[in-house]
């Protein structure tokens, strides 16, 4: 019991660190490549969390809701980075982040003038609903694992790209040394719009999938961008295996310290105690992680640069 | 040189105060000044309530009192310090008379002392905080709503009534999830195997669900209002736990959650003072007027505020339009002398109704725009009074 038990939250955490992983991706490719702050990232998950929703309610199609966000995002992310965020290369990230927190707000009330400010929820498919089962009795949601494979594929996918393709190259060299790959006479602005681009579809892919877990709602994405700065700090800024590591070791730190930490505590004071203590501690396990990588390896566990 | 300016402002002020009785007892207007959350996304509460309050001066001929209203709405942004700010500004810049509205507690908190501090009536439609039912009880603050405490400990007294005898209990980490459980533990003696406070905001709660079957209780007692207890139900019923255990809860499956619930809410058991459906003349006029004008069915929130202004309206005819006579409004107020919602009611000590709670139960509902309504199942307390007002020290 206790054993299944525990793999069920695994499974949990890993499915919410995919999620991470997800977000984490584009922001730190962004953030190492481009040497920018983009706070309005959650933007950009609730973008891909709207279009799908839409579609799909308004095709009845799952998979084109699917699709829609996904190309949705891709195109607005790269919009915002012509329109607004070209120009913010060269200057410094307090700029940035103003910037991108306007971004924020703007696309917050767009939203909520669009579509209202109440939560909307997109109904699952019949072959998505439902749960499988796995050993020892554990009854596990066909869709929560449908979100783990997505995810674990996609991590596959950009290893592939980023370790194996031409693109992947420049993306990596954009990563080391900015100067040296323009140097060469490569179209770095051209790079830079797909980079975001692609960053804000990884983004888009998490919030269409997010809808049917969380809430659609203006400012859903500001709620998860926090754990997503963390993953990246942990991680190592512009990795994408310190993502996916940083993004894993966040969502079941997380999930099991949820689970786990308060019966623990119960074992070792009283109960009313570990009430109180429970879930204080659970809900900065993950920044007290983040302080403790940052005191060991300060740059990140899988650092891009340096 | 300064001798003739001092005759003059005296002159003046003596002008002043021989007009001053004049010009009270010509007061022709009445300015309300109601505050509420109307931006982000508990602004859906502050919709409910505003549209309440205009729906209540639609039927008062936009007269409360027999006076021309006016009323200025203004939003706390779910903040104390806006609160304030807010407050100040209706009682400095708009001069308002009398204050009416605000949802959160901590708000409340923050806002009673400003508008009573300047002499002003609050009639309060929604926060129940303990303190100003009890120790912090004030002359100039009304409450048309209840205690924080009442709606959890009537869920409570009908728990041990119908003998439920383990409880597995989930509720956000900050104050009122734990006053609401400190509230059900009054009348509920049975066994509490889990009590577990999440943190405030989360939204994916699988690993709490996942926590709760491994502990398969009888039934599990809920407090998440707004997006939190949407999130936690359709949770728990996408894990197919919605026919195993019953699922009981306060503050969380109402008008304003249930179109994202929709059929996720079926079955789901609250405790509340008051329901869209019950029968109560100025409740289904408020209703079937409420539902014609805006095409959805008021909240618990609402009606409290529809209720707000009603009071506000007995008072002012009962001192004859002369809104300044604050002693006569507080003396005309605490006798609850209109139609309310919830019917005949009187107040306590402390200025909050002493009212009758129920058992509602979601169900599916043709006759409601959402599709699924509350319906009262059964009277769970009468003339329930809060467990504060001993604390309270006004004698009236």
């Amino acid at each position: 019991m206790t054993f299944t038990l525990i793999f069920e939250q695994l499974l949990n955490g890993v499915q919410l660190g995919v999620m991470l992983f997800l977000l984490a991706a584009g922001l730190t490719l962004v953030l190492g490549i481009m040497n920018m702050v983009n706070l309005a990232h959650g933007s950009l998950y609730m973008i891909g969390a709207y279009f799908a929703i839409t579609v799909s309610q308004w095709s009845g199609s799952y998979l084109l809701g699917v699709l829609a966000g996904l190309v949705g995002t891709l195109l607005v992310g790269m919009a915002v980075e012509v329109v607004a965020l070209r120009t913010l290369y060269q200057r410094d990230h307090l700029d940035q982040v103003l910037v991108t927190f306007g971004l924020i707000l703007f696309f917050n009330e767009l939203v909520a003038i669009l579509f209202g400010r109440s939560a909307l929820f997109a109904s699952l498919p019949s072959y998505l609903q439902g749960h499988i089962e796995l050993f020892g009795g554990i009854r596990y949601p066909v869709y929560r694992a449908v979100v783990i494979a997505v995810g674990l594929l996609t991590a596959v996918l950009l290893w592939y790209v980023v370790t194996r393709t031409r693109l992947g190259m420049l993306i990596r060299a954009g990563a080391s040394n900015r100067t040296m790959v323009a140097a060469l006479g490569i179209n770095i602005r051209l790079l830079y719009t797909i980079v975001f681009g692609f960053g804000a579809a990884l983004a888009g892919l998490a919030g269409l999938m997010a809808g049917q877990i969380y809430t659609v709602q203006p400012g859903m994405g500001e709620l998860i961008l926090i754990q997503v700065f963390v993953v990246i700090v942990i991680g190592g800024i512009g990795s994408i295996r310190g993502a996916l590591v940083g993004a894993l070791i966040v969502g079941i730190v997380d999930t099991m310290g949820r689970a786990f930490l308060k019966p623990l505590l119960e074992t070792l004071i009283s109960p009313a105690a570990a009430n109180t203590a429970g879930p204080a501690l659970a809900s900065m396990l993950v920044y007290l992680l983040m302080a403790l990588v940052l005191a060991l390896r300060p740059a990140g566990l899988f650092a891009a640069r340096g | 040189m300064i001798k003739p300016l001092h005759s003059l402002a005296a002159g003046a002020l003596a002008a002043m105060l021989a007009f001053a009785p004049l010009a009270q007892a010509q007061q022709k207007s009445l300015k309300i000044g109601f505050i509420t959350t109307l931006s982000g996304p508990q602004g859906i509460i502050g919709k409910h309530m505003r549209d309440s309050v205009e729906l209540a001066l639609d039927h008062l001929g936009r007269k409360v009192g027999g006076l021309p209203t006016e009323v200025v709405y203004g939003d706390d942004q779910f903040k104390p310090d806006v609160g304030v700010q807010v407050a100040e500004q209706m009682l400095k810049r708009d001069q308002v008379d009398i204050m009416s509205g605000i949802i959160w507690s901590n708000v409340m908190m923050a806002t009673v002392p400003v508008v009573t501090g300047a002499g002003k009536i609050m009639v309060g439609t929604n926060a129940g905080a303990s303190p100003l039912a009890g120790a912090q009880c004030n002359e100039l603050y009304f409450s048309t709503s209840w205690n924080n405490d009442q709606s959890p400990e009537a869920m409570g007294k009908h728990l041990q009534d119908t003998g439920v005898q383990e409880l597995y209990v989930l509720a956000p980490n900050y104050q009122a999830g734990k006053d609401m459980v400190s509230g059900l533990k009054r009348f509920y003696k049975g066994k509490i195997v889990e009590e577990l406070y999440t943190k405030m905001g989360q939204l994916d709660y699988q690993a709490e669900i996942t926590a709760l079957r491994a502990k398969n209780p009888k039934a599990v007692f809920i407090f998440y209002p707004g997006g939190m207890g949407i999130q936690f139900i359709r949770q728990y019923v996408q894990a197919g736990l919605r026919d195993q255990i019953p699922l009981y809860s306060v503050f969380t499956v109402d008008e304003t959650t249930i179109p994202a619930l929709k059929d996720a809410a079926v079955g789901q058991f609250e405790a509340r003072f008051w329901s869209a459906d019950i029968k109560v003349p100025a409740s289904q006029k408020y209703v079937a007027d409420f539902r014609k004008k805006f095409g959805y069915t008021p909240s618990f929130y609402g009606a409290q505020s529809y209720d707000g202004i009603m009071l506000i309206d007995s008072a002012v005819r009962a001192v004859k339009g002369n809104v300044k006579d604050t002693k006569g409004m507080v003396a005309a107020m605490r006798k609850a002398n209109y139609k309310s919602i919830r019917g005949d009611y009187k107040f306590n000590n402390n200025h909050h109704p002493i009212q009758d709670f129920y058992l509602l139960k979601a169900v599916k509902d043709s006759k409601a725009p959402e599709g699924v309504a509350m319906h009262i199942e059964k009277k769970v307390f009468e003339d329930h009074k809060d467990a504060y007002h001993q604390d309270c020290k006004m004698k009236w």
